[in-house]
């Protein structure tokens, strides 16, 4: 997906109508398919057609038993007493009269994951704003005008991507503790925005494209300014593009763990909600709070996504179609 | 008085100032930390030197390059990490795919299938981490309490912390192919999501002319969606490894790095965080980096032959 994006700033998945023609829904695909027609031309499944069917099955009963096991499986034990989880471990489905949700709130209570989350709240908040501001600009900038030095933004932002973590970690670790930024909320939202920036970017890029650019020249003409373009004219028109896009990098610095780790540890009151439970599995809390715990984190995030799914997806394979 | 400007000097300057924040962002939080490791790497710093940095009284030294090259350590967490970061991508790479394909005819509940299919990649990964720890426990995860009750195995097994288990003549490494399996687990979806686009924008007449004439699925597999399908697989391969290849969270929370899962990550963080040393850690991290140099030098290499 990242090739593209130096190279081909209108991209294929965009007719030219400008509107998305690849949504991944069930009627994304061609128009349907003349059914007599089939049946006519292949009156006999062969058996390469009845052991792929069966494949096929069980590829999509795997697929979803392995995706949504895990989730489920921490639901089940979030709600079973701890005792009968320790000596039941294959009593899955708890009795009714044995069902309890005092798993969260002692999980988001006593062990202080309320506050972990107001943090990780304030931060990923903070976080997508910020990052929607710039890329925002950025994208508009990148799709819309010819500049100098375009093509070396979009390459230096690529490698900015692919760096690894970890690596920028150190430095970044010893830059912030120098300047006395690590052990607040700020720095992590600065390391945040960097990283995610180019991402957003990319994102936004594919919602601008489908904006036709006889709007701009138009309200141009009309008088009106750059920035008012961008705020008045531009951005109510890819709004639910900007919306799925803030909702991703909030995602992202929502589950973020190893910059928390690293910046925080040591601050128990400005801990993340990652940090908050992988600290928990350090001390012998029981498994039922884990759990109560983990899902109690994962429910904004699986929220959002379920709600947006469809904007998200357009825009993270918009590069696929090249190939 | 100064003369208005054109417009396509209007469209440069406008251009550089809209850019611009961006570009001072990433410059202050990735490209600057990014010299600076290659400046750490040569520097004699640790941890408690940090409140004394200036950038007048450094002390350069090639110690601690030539101690992490040395070690057998850095080597060995690089073969687990390459083995690793091979493992996983191809993985997701095939997972994906056989996704993808199962999934491309329409049927009732299918979006709903696609949308949950997706739910690994979007998890936090310390909940999913946590989950996954919880389902391999020795002693009441439930699929050591599946293999002993049916399936008859004589112990549970802790996945997490076995280095390698004898099967037959083979020896398994336990906890590598666990962090594996995690990790196709968390990114088959991203591999997924970019087949089924790419799947999508297949020409359909070639298909059906191929099916009336008389050939099998699995030769319209192997000749027609296969190379449609081989740009994107090799591309997503190749960001699969090298996002695997930097690998930290998932092996850190899932292992901690033991049972044989040490990858060079995990080298980077304990270097920093245990050992305090901020230059050997920045040193094995920019070794680190030069691998991924490599790896990207030589697929732009085999793209760019392609072409011409």
């Amino acid at each position: 997906m990242s090739e593209t994006r130096t190279e081909n700033p209108r991209h294929p998945i965009v007719s030219p109508e400008g509107e998305n023609v690849v949504p991944l829904g069930d009627s994304g695909n061609r128009g349907p398919k003349p059914r007599g027609a089939t049946r006519l031309r292949r009156a006999r499944r062969t058996t390469e057609d009845r052991v792929l069917g069966v494949l096929r099955f069980i590829v999509i009963a795997g697929a979803v038993v392995v995706t949504a096991g895990p989730l489920l499986y921490g639901v089940l034990l979030s709600v079973r007493p701890f005792q009968s989880v320790m000596s039941e471990p294959l009593d899955l489905v708890p009795s009714l009269d044995e069902v309890t949700f005092d798993a969260y709130p002692t999980a988001i209570a006593e062990y202080g994951l309320g506050g972990n989350m107001w943090n990780s709240l304030q931060v990923a908040l903070a976080t997508a704003a910020l990052a929607i501001l710039l890329s925002v600009l950025g994208a508009y900038a990148a799709v819309r005008l010819r500049f100098f030095g375009r093509g070396t933004v979009n390459v230096v932002f690529l490698g900015v991507y692919l760096l690894p973590g970890i690596v920028l970690a150190v430095p970044l670790f010893v830059l912030l503790s120098r300047v006395g930024l690590t052990g607040s909320l700020a720095g992590l939202v600065f390391v945040y925005v960097a990283q995610t920036v180019p991402v957003a970017l990319y994102m936004l890029r594919t919602y601008l494209v489908a904006i036709p650019s006889s709007v701009d020249e138009s309200a141009m003409i009309d008088g009106c300014g750059r920035l008012a373009l961008i705020r008045r004219v531009v951005l109510p028109l890819a709004l639910p593009g900007v919306a799925a896009t803030a909702l991703y990098v909030f995602m992202i610095a929502w589950n973020e763990y190893l910059f928390a780790l690293l910046f925080l540890v040591a601050d128990r009151d400005r801990w993340t909600v990652s940090l908050g439970i992988a600290q928990l599995t350090e001390f012998s809390v029981p498994t039922t709070v884990l759990m109560a715990g983990s899902i109690a984190i994962t429910v904004p995030v699986v929220a959002g996504f379920f709600l947006a799914q469809r904007l998200l997806v357009t825009g993270l394979t918009s590069g696929a179609e090249k190939g | 008085m100064r003369r208005p400007l054109t417009i396509s000097q209007r469209e440069d300057l406008h251009g550089r100032l809209l850019v611009g924040p961006t570009v001072i962002v990433v410059l202050l939080f990735a490209v600057l930390p990014f010299l600076a490791v290659v400046l750490f790497a040569f520097l004699d710093v640790r941890l408690v030197d940090i409140p004394r940095l200036y950038i007048d009284n450094l002390v350069f030294t090639g110690e601690n390059v030539a101690a992490v090259w040395n070690s057998p350590r850095f080597w060995s967490a690089a073969v687990t990490t390459a083995v690793y970061a091979a493992a996983s991508s191809a993985g997701a790479v095939l997972v994906g795919l056989a996704v993808a394909l199962a999934l491309r005819r329409p049927f009732r509940g299918r979006g709903l299938i696609r949308a949950m299919v997706l739910v690994p990649y979007v998890l936090p990964v310390v909940a999913a981490a946590t989950i996954w720890k919880t389902l391999l426990n020795p002693g009441y995860g439930l699929v050591n309490a599946v293999g002993v009750e049916w399936l008859g195995w004589a112990e549970p097994i802790a996945f997490l912390t076995t280095t390698s288990r004898d099967l037959g003549p083979f020896a398994v490494p336990v906890a590598l192919l666990c962090v594996i399996a995690f990790e196709v687990w968390k990114t088959f979806p991203l591999a997924f999501l970019f087949i089924t686009a790419r799947l999508q924008v297949v020409p359909e007449d070639v298909e059906e002319a191929a099916q009336i004439d008389g050939a099998g699925k699995t030769r319209v597999f192997r000749h027609l969606l296969l190379p449609e399908l081989a740009g994107v697989m090799a591309l997503l391969a190749v960001l699969r490894f090298l996002w695997s290849f930097q690998n930290f969270n998932d092996i850190y929370l899932l292992t901690g790095g033991a049972g044989g899962t040490e990858v060079l990550a995990v080298r980077v963080y304990s270097e920093l965080v245990v050992r305090a040393n901020i230059g050997t850690a920045s040193a094995t991290g920019l070794l680190m980096t030069g691998m991924l140099l490599v790896v990207v030098a030589v697929y732009a290499w085999l793209i760019r032959r392609e072409r011409a």
